[in-house]
């Protein structure tokens, strides 16, 4: 398989794959329940979701460890279990993936506030990736996906982690940010122009936002990241945020709605499209769909 | 600047060097602790809250405020001994059962305590009979609930639920908070108050404790 970088490089767009964590609680998982542990205890749930996306026309497979660094299991009592439980997820993700589609470790936040405004030394986290990204590169991964950041500290970690752990792999990092009457912040108070600086700075080669958002909202951070950046563009944008109805989360943007703002996410120059919470595989196929047709051009 | 604004100022900086240093000379000077914290360092809470709440500064800033703050605590503390700290009013407050996302509902502590309220925190996974019992045994004006995923959100609910076969409804007010609440869903499960953020949940606590 051509790298994944090479491909974005050479001008073509990949599409990435849709949410993982609302499609588990759509199977079953109990709220409480670590998302994780699915790994271990039914990685055949992890494998069909995976399918879904790859017959959806996924280029991209993440794996189900976004909360599996070693730091964040700790919450269940599962630290002991960090390597398990990220090589199970990209065992399942690869055999849905096969040798045709790329699949990509996500990692996510640690959930602990970094020195000196909460009570973790930052060695300590850069300790946790570091073994999270070990047990994640020996099962052969394509890519790492460093996901939904909000501290800018916290991200560059992740990426020297993933640097040091894999040299030789493509690093996505993506940011998520609020919308704010003064414009897009994360919640530590990143803009997207520090962002956009900071994540080149800590050495990732694709970068962008994930979460938090709608698609409108994702099309105007592209175009702020655009302004700031020359590196790879991803996106990949929640279907709407969740109302409630009758108790229920309910994601409102159709695969129709989201394939529609598609052309403007292509025209600010984003090179991987994808989906994060309530998006579903009829979302990547609208996706997919669009991409395709080339009509944004 | 007297030492009072010095202080509050240092606060709102975030220099826990400084508000340290100020507070033990404050107390030096044989000023009042109870004046030390209402018109040096909850004075600076405040405005520390409103700039958070205008987007003027984030969460880093509270968080450092928040630290100074309880460094001057800690200093004050042993001259509190047998003293009653006028509160503004007692709330039991924790994340509810099922969910470990704390970093939201710490942070509204936070805030609260900055405003001089008393802060019952319950931790995160937060069973409902913890909420109500705690509430009832403590006395306080209100429960304060947080939730960051939609799947522990409806828990919500059974706390309030609790809360009226428990008698408590009315009395203890229910404040619910976290990324994806609503005002309506707030209204829907019969809580008294949604907070978007720490210092809407500080405006709602002064307004049912009515301090």
């Amino acid at each position: 398989m051509p790298d994944l970088l090479e491909r974005i490089k050479g001008g073509e767009t990949l599409v990435a794959d849709g949410a993982m964590g609302t499609m588990l609680f759509a199977r079953g998982l109990k709220p409480g329940d670590c998302p994780e542990s699915v790994n271990l205890k039914q990685p055949q749930l992890l494998e069909e979701i995976a399918a879904a996306y790859v017959r959806a026309g996924s280029d991209i497979i993440s794996t189900n460890t976004f909360g599996a660094s070693p730091l964040k299991l700790d919450c269940y009592g599962l630290a002991n279990k960090t390597d398990e439980i990220n090589a199970a997820a990209v065992r399942a993700a690869r055999k849905a993936a096969g040798t045709s589609v790329y699949v990509a470790a996500s990692v996510g936040p640690c959930g602990r506030l970094i020195q000196p405004y909460g009570d973790i030394p930052p060695g300590q986290v850069a300790a946790s990736f570091e073994r999270q990204l070990k047990a994640l590169v020996a099962e052969g991964i394509d890519a790492v996906f460093i996901e939904t950041m909000t501290d800018l500290t916290e991200a560059a970690l992740a990426i020297d982690a993933a640097r040091a752990v894999a040299p030789s792999l493509p690093v996505s990092a993506t940011m998520t940010f609020d919308h704010t009457p003064k414009g897009f912040f994360t919640i530590m108070g990143v803009s997207v122009q520090q962002a956009a600086g900071g994540l080149a700075r800590a050495g990732a080669d694709i970068i962008g936002s994930n979460c938090g958002n709608g698609i409108d909202n994702m099309v105007h951070l592209a175009e702020q990241f655009a302004a700031h950046t020359d590196l790879p563009m991803i996106i990949q944008s929640n279907a709407g945020l969740p109302e409630i109805r009758d108790g229920l989360p309910i994601y409102s943007e159709s695969p129709a709605y989201m394939a529609e703002r598609v052309d403007d996410l292509l025209r600010a120059g984003v090179s991987i499209v994808g989906g994060c919470c309530g998006t579903t595989p009829d979302h990547i196929a609208s996706i997919r769909k669009r991409v395709d047709s080339g009509r944004y051009r | 600047m007297d030492i009072l604004e010095e202080l509050s100022a240092s606060l709102e900086a975030g220099d826990t060097a400084a508000v340290t240093r100020l507070t033990t000379e404050a107390v030096a000077q044989g000023l009042a602790p109870e004046i030390i914290t209402g018109h040096g360092l909850v004075a600076g809470m405040n405005v520390v809250g409103q700039k958070f709440k205008a987007h003027e500064i984030f969460l880093p800033d509270v968080l450092l405020a928040a630290r100074a703050m309880h460094a001057a605590m800690e200093i004050l503390k042993p001259h509190l001994v047998g003293k009653q700290l006028p509160t503004a009013g007692k709330v039991v407050i924790g994340t509810v059962q099922g969910d470990l996302h704390d970093i939201g509902k710490n942070l509204v502590s936070i805030m609260l305590r900055g405003a001089g309220f008393e802060v019952i925190d319950l931790g995160k996974d937060v069973a409902p009979e913890r909420f109500v019992d705690e509430a009832e045994k403590t006395g306080a004006d209100a429960i304060g609930m947080s939730a960051l995923l939609t799947t522990t959100m409806p828990m919500m609910k059974e706390v309030v639920a609790l809360a009226k076969k428990r008698g408590l409804y009315g009395k203890t007010r229910i404040l619910v908070g976290g990324a994806p609440l609503t005002a309506e869903y707030a209204e829907e499960i019969g809580a008294d108050a949604y907070c978007f953020d720490g210092t809407s949940a500080v405006d709602r606590m002064r307004e049912f404790a009515g301090g």
